[in-house]
């Protein structure tokens, strides 16, 4: 038996946070010398660390609700803060979409990246334990230190590897998310004084009076909402991943939108869960905003990377749609019990899927423009056109991710959606209607752009002269493509180890915290 | 069985990777891939005969669970899984044998094309979608399928992607079939809210067993009106169908599409994929016998298109665009069918049309490969003697499309109007003028093309004239192969699939709203003489004498014609204006909206005004603030002793 595996009893969580972390000082310290010893010992403890991550996926019992490879560590014993390791079914699939976008990242920057490259990679891998790190922890003081290192490696990513205007943006960046987060702060220490524990599951026992729980709430939603990112405060991400190296933008898109969209799920959600129903409305709606005014705003950007940032804040509306629609299926009185719960756990399922399948999809086309943009220094749709005849096989891959994008059955992009659409149903038609509006605006504004740049005669002279994807490139995009078409035939196994913890939180917000 | 089902669906699926992702020669592609479909048709054959012939009862199993939601009480499974019973077995014969014609036909075709391997890839890739989308058991699948071969009509309309028309056309095709979908995936969704499963088994015997219950249910979607659940069903379910199957007013991406190689529009555009969406309402037959509100929607759209996208006909001069309105116009006499509640006889035309259609495509293509890609039928004329078989054949395709007896066409038209007759339901008035003028314009343009291409005047260019090329074996075979149903199968089929009991347990009718009845006949034969008393067959007469008088014998009256009704000429030529419409109102207006919002919205409010204004904000106050630390100590001092009496005077009042 897999489970019976001896390298399961190792703190399997911990290595997944230091080795990396560890790699990375590794990687600095060769800086300077010879870059070609940096790039594989990078590339080594990236590979390394997504087959261990792995074996969480082996040995996860799908049985259970509870935490699992949990690790627990006195740290600060005066404020009961302790290094606290753990994951249930909705961390775990999310930690080895980091380990596997990171080793992505590593590749994708091999040859690209010429300046600085063992500082390059090595906050890469810095990045990868932190965010790790921020998924597995379940202490609100680990989880909220984690949350905010993580800033600073993606800080110098942009900034040192940038574009023209990467001060702006990095500016930008750091300000909105980490004005989002001192708001969290302040909520977690009243939740510390009410808990006496900074325990995140313990919060989540806590008896808080409604008034109290929608500032809690609010508060979280600063931190949120900028990460996910949600209208109205998502303007710093078009800008981060214009400027944004290509490595960036794929860890941006694939795993720190998905933070956001986390951190409802373990705190919003089971800690102010009367809140969250009194509120679900305001983010149901900024939800649709999301998919329909930002599928609009993506039709009309300039920028491949800006059209992708926006469809990726349409598409994050989804997942955040995903997990309010429960509340309103909850209260929808022609339901029955059993039709509302099952619904309800559709939507929440319907939206982890989509953080899954985004991470995969959204990667893939920064990674596609990556390839464009190393070849011809442009990001413009207009300097491009006709990309096909000179690019077949990257061409096949553009309109493989581009159909995926659109959600197309049989990508991943499909499963999220539909069943997030589905279950929107089951609270409302008008919900499930403009949610559906994607179908047409994703479609849109993807097809637009591929159009524009993959077909058509060449557009000029420098287009002419472009060189099809060679095998490093043509490797990393098949890994994903597999990945798109693996979930989208068959995501059964990505549903299976969150039932039981999807099920077991919505009995948890379906019962009032209200005395 | 299930290991033939399995074969059948998945050799194309293996010869359109074979034939596109592994750098295979030009011989290899295209034997890999007719080898492949070849085989899903011969175990078709074994299925019809298994299913139709020997009656065997249908296959109905899963063959894998895509994903389960949630475990325990509160859980839900998705599956993926095949029905093949009556009608599936039909549409597979058909959906292959089509798909082995196109594919053989192709290798004539596309001789030269440099893509040749990567169409051989798409048409199989084709074949594999168009079967999962008909073998499906639950509508998750059908969807799957749905989409999927939307795909690879977007990939063949725009096969030829250097061509700015074509690339543009894909993109509409693809865009107003999404706008269908649209519809389609919320019809889906409310078939799970109130049926409970997307399972076509559970569907309908919910349906069944709650008859009062779902017919008397409502659904609030404007505050104030409530409506029959089973009516807004049925039409977001016949939304889908209508991008699929081009209805108005989401037939607009169909002509366009003849923008792809010549086999595509034969086998995607006019006999298997755009028929789709007629198959998907027969299938549904137990959802929209139950809304007689639905169902004159249906009819009413049917006859619009049937009747109106016939006059379009008239005034073309692509010869593919000829064909393509012919095709919008066929598709609306089978969805007057299905309104009608004769969905056989809407399936009867289906079959019968995707021969005698694809016949007439691919005798265009070989007209068109004859004339060197010129599609202009005005430099046509006189073909005939350079082209016999491909004449014969043609001819015998259009007297089909007419519904001249006893070619199949003849048959499965003549029981629409049959069944339009003898309905009572709203619209139907309306809708059997409809499909018994349309005959008539039917038989006019369909001759108006063959006399114009075939005899006359020779209105080509010498050059043109001294290279047309024969046709080589492989483009007539399927033709001849072609020809053959589009004379039989009429006569052959519409004892059992009409008046027998081929469809029981496929297809449900409410007793009272059956239009055939088995005591009225008495063989195809005395149908046939049946349809000599009838007005159809005099409509499509007149239509080919007027044709001839015009095309024929006064070759110089149509011009006049034009001249004296010029409104009514620009109208059709401007195709009621559906294109001018669309781009400016729908393309333009999200354009707009999407510029709006962005340059309002996202830069001059929430950047402009809030992100960049804070920042300004926090400036300027910083700015101004800094003012008051001017490094002198009485400044100081004073500001302090000010506070001092500020509080002094709190405590004190």
């Amino acid at each position: 038996m897999l489970t019976d595996l001896p390298l399961l009893n190792l703190p399997l969580l911990s290595l997944l946070v230091w080795l990396p972390i560890l790699g990375g000082i590794w990687v600095l310290m060769t800086a300077g010398k010879d870059d070609a010893v940096a790039r594989p010992i990078a590339l080594l403890i990236s590979v390394l660390v997504f087959f261990l991550s792995l074996l969480l996926y082996i040995g996860f019992d799908t049985q259970t609700a509870d935490m699992q490879f949990m690790e627990k560590h006195a740290w600060i014993t005066t404020f009961q803060i302790y290094y606290h390791l753990g994951v249930d079914g909705i961390s775990m699939p999310l930690i080895i979409l980091t380990t596997f976008s990171t080793v992505l990242v590593i590749l994708a920057g091999w040859e690209v990246i010429q300046s600085k490259v063992a500082q390059y990679l090595a906050a890469f891998l810095f990045m990868e334990g932190l965010m790790i790190g921020v998924f597995a922890a379940l202490d609100a003081m680990l989880f909220y230190v984690l949350w905010e290192a993580m800033l600073v490696p993606m800080f110098v990513i942009i900034g040192i590897w940038g574009g023209a205007r990467r001060i702006y943006a990095t500016i930008k960046f750091f300000l909105y998310t980490f004005l989002g987060s001192v708001l969290m702060l302040v909520a977690l220490l009243y939740l510390y004084s009410q808990a006496d524990s900074f325990a995140i599951l313990d919060f989540h026992k806590l008896i808080i009076p409604l008034d109290i729980q929608k500032f809690i709430f609010l508060a979280f939603f600063a931190a949120f909402a900028v990460k996910v990112p949600m209208w109205p405060v998502h303007t710093w991400l078009p800008d981060a991943h214009v400027e944004a190296p290509t490595g960036g933008s794929v860890i941006l898109a694939a795993i720190m939108l998905k933070l956001g969209a986390y951190g409802f799920l373990r705190f919003s959600l089971p800690i102010t869960p009367d809140a969250s129903r009194e509120l679900d409305w305001f983010i149901i709606g900024l939800s649709l905003i999301a998919v329909v005014y930002i599928g609009f705003v993506a039709l009309m950007q300039q920028d491949m990377k800006k059209l992708i940032a926006y469809s990726s804040i349409s598409h994050m509306g989804f997942v955040t749609l995903g997990f309010f629609i429960a509340f309103k299926i909850l209260a929808n009185p022609d339901l029955t019990n059993e039709a509302a719960m099952t619904t309800a756990t559709m939507g929440i399922e319907g939206g982890i899927v989509q953080m899954i399948s985004h991470g995969f999809i959204s990667g893939a086309l920064f990674l596609c423009v990556g390839v464009l943009y190393d070849r011809l220094h442009s990001r413009q749709i207009a300097d491009y056109g006709g990309v096909a005849n000179v690019m077949p096989r990257f061409a096949l891959f553009a309109v493989l991710f581009g159909m995926a994008n659109s959600g197309l059955p049989a990508t991943s992009g499909f499963v999220g959606e539909f069943l997030v659409i589905l279950s929107s149903f089951q609270a409302n038609f008008w919900i499930a209607f403009l949610a559906a509006m994607t179908l047409i605006l994703g479609a849109a504004y993807t097809l637009w752009m591929i159009k524009r740049v993959i077909f058509g005669k060449i557009g000029n002279d420098k287009v002419a002269t472009l060189t099809d994807i060679n095998a490093r490139e043509t490797f990393f995009l098949t890994v994903l493509a597999i990945a798109v078409l693996f979930f989208g035939l068959y995501p059964a196994p990505l549903l299976d180890v969150m039932h039981t913890t999807v099920q077991n939180l919505l009995v948890h917000i379906a019962q009032s915290k209200v005395i | 069985m299930k290991n033939i089902y399995l074969i059948i669906v998945l050799a194309p699926l293996l010869g359109a990777i074979i034939a596109g992702l592994f750098n295979v020669s030009r011989r290899v592609a295209h034997t890999v891939t007719i080898g492949a479909v070849g085989i899903s048709f011969l175990l078709s054959l074994v299925v019809f005969k298994h299913i139709i012939l020997e009656g065997n009862p249908a296959f109905n199993e899963i063959l894998y669970t895509w994903l389960t939601i949630g475990n325990g009480s509160f859980s839900l499974p998705f599956e993926v899984g095949f029905l093949v019973d009556s009608l599936t077995a039909i549409m597979m014969l058909v959906v292959t044998f089509v798909s082995l014609m196109v594919h053989i036909y192709t290798v004539g075709y596309m001789h030269d094309d440099p893509g040749y391997q990567r169409f051989f890839s798409y048409i199989s890739l084709f074949t594999f979608s168009m079967l999962m989308l008909v073998m499906s058991n639950n509508f998750l699948q059908l969807f799957f399928g749905w989409e999927a071969v939307g795909l690879v009509s977007y990939l063949l309309i725009g096969f030829w992607y250097t061509r700015e028309t074509a690339i543009y056309a894909n993109l509409k095709a693809f865009l107003v079939n999404r706008v269908g979908d649209f519809g389609f995936l919320l019809g889906i969704a409310m078939v799970l809210m109130y049926f409970g499963s997307l399972n076509y088994t559970e569907v309908f015997g919910y349906v069944q067993q709650n008859e009062e219950l779902v017919q008397n249910a409502t659904i609030n979607l404007i505050p104030g009106y409530q409506w029959s659940i089973m009516t807004v069903t049925c039409i977001l379910l016949f939304i889908g169908a209508m991008g699929k199957s081009a209805q108005v007013p989401l037939h607009v991406w169909l002509p366009d599409s003849m923008e792809g190689p010549t086999p595509i529009s034969a086998l995607i555009h006019a006999a298997t994929m755009v028929t789709a969406g007629i198959f998907m309402v027969a299938r549904m037959s137990p959802l929209f016998e139950l809304s007689e509100t639905a169902l004159s929607f249906v009819l009413v759209i049917g006859a619009i298109t049937a009747l109106f996208m016939g006059f379009l006909g008239l005034v073309q001069n692509d010869i593919k665009r000829v064909v393509a309105y012919s095709t919008l116009s066929q598709l609306g006499y089978m969805t007057v069918a299905l309104g009608a509640s004769a969905y056989a006889a809407g399936i009867f035309h289906l079959f019968t049309h995707a021969f005698f259609k694809a016949l007439l495509f691919l005798a265009a293509g070989a007209v068109i490969i004859a004339m060197h890609h010129e599609q202009d039928i005005r430099k046509m004329g006189g073909l005939k003697k350079y082209m016999p078989i491909t004449y014969w054949v043609s001819l015998i395709g259009t007297l089909a499309l007419i519904g001249a007896p006893p070619f199949a066409g003849f048959f499965s038209k003549d029981a629409i109007i049959h069944a339009v007759a003898h309905s009572d339901r709203i619209g139907a008035n309306f809708a059997y003028f409809a499909v018994l003028f349309g005959v008539f314009i039917t038989a006019l343009y369909s001759f108006r093309l063959f006399f114009l291409v075939f005899h006359g005047k020779e209105r080509m260019d010498e050059h043109t004239r001294h290279h047309i090329t024969g046709t080589p074996k492989v483009v007539w075979i399927p033709l001849v192969a072609l020809a053959i149903p589009s004379v039989l199968a009429g006569m052959f089929a519409i004892g059992p699939m009409l008046y027998g009991n081929l469809f029981d347990g496929a297809i449900f009718v409410e007793h009272s709203h059956q239009a055939f009845h088995a005591d009225d006949y008495h063989g195809w034969f005395f149908f046939m003489l049946h349809g000599f008393m009838q007005l159809p067959l005099w409509f499509a007469a007149a239509g080919v004498g007027v044709a001839y008088y015009l095309y024929m014998k006064e070759p110089d009256l149509p011009e006049l014609i034009k001249g004296r009704f010029d409104t009514t000429y620009s109208i059709l030529i401007d195709k009621y204006g559906f294109d001018r419409f669309n781009d400016w109102f729908f393309a333009g207006g999200s354009r707009n909206i999407g510029t709006k919002l962005w340059q309002s919205g996202d830069v001059k409010w929430i950047d402009g005004v809030f992100v960049n204004g804070s920042a300004n904000l926090v400036g300027w106050f910083s700015s101004t603030v800094r003012y008051v630390q001017t490094g002198f100590l009485y400044h100081y001092a004073f500001a302090m002793i000010l506070g001092l009496a500020v509080l002094l005077a709190l405590f004190v009042f």
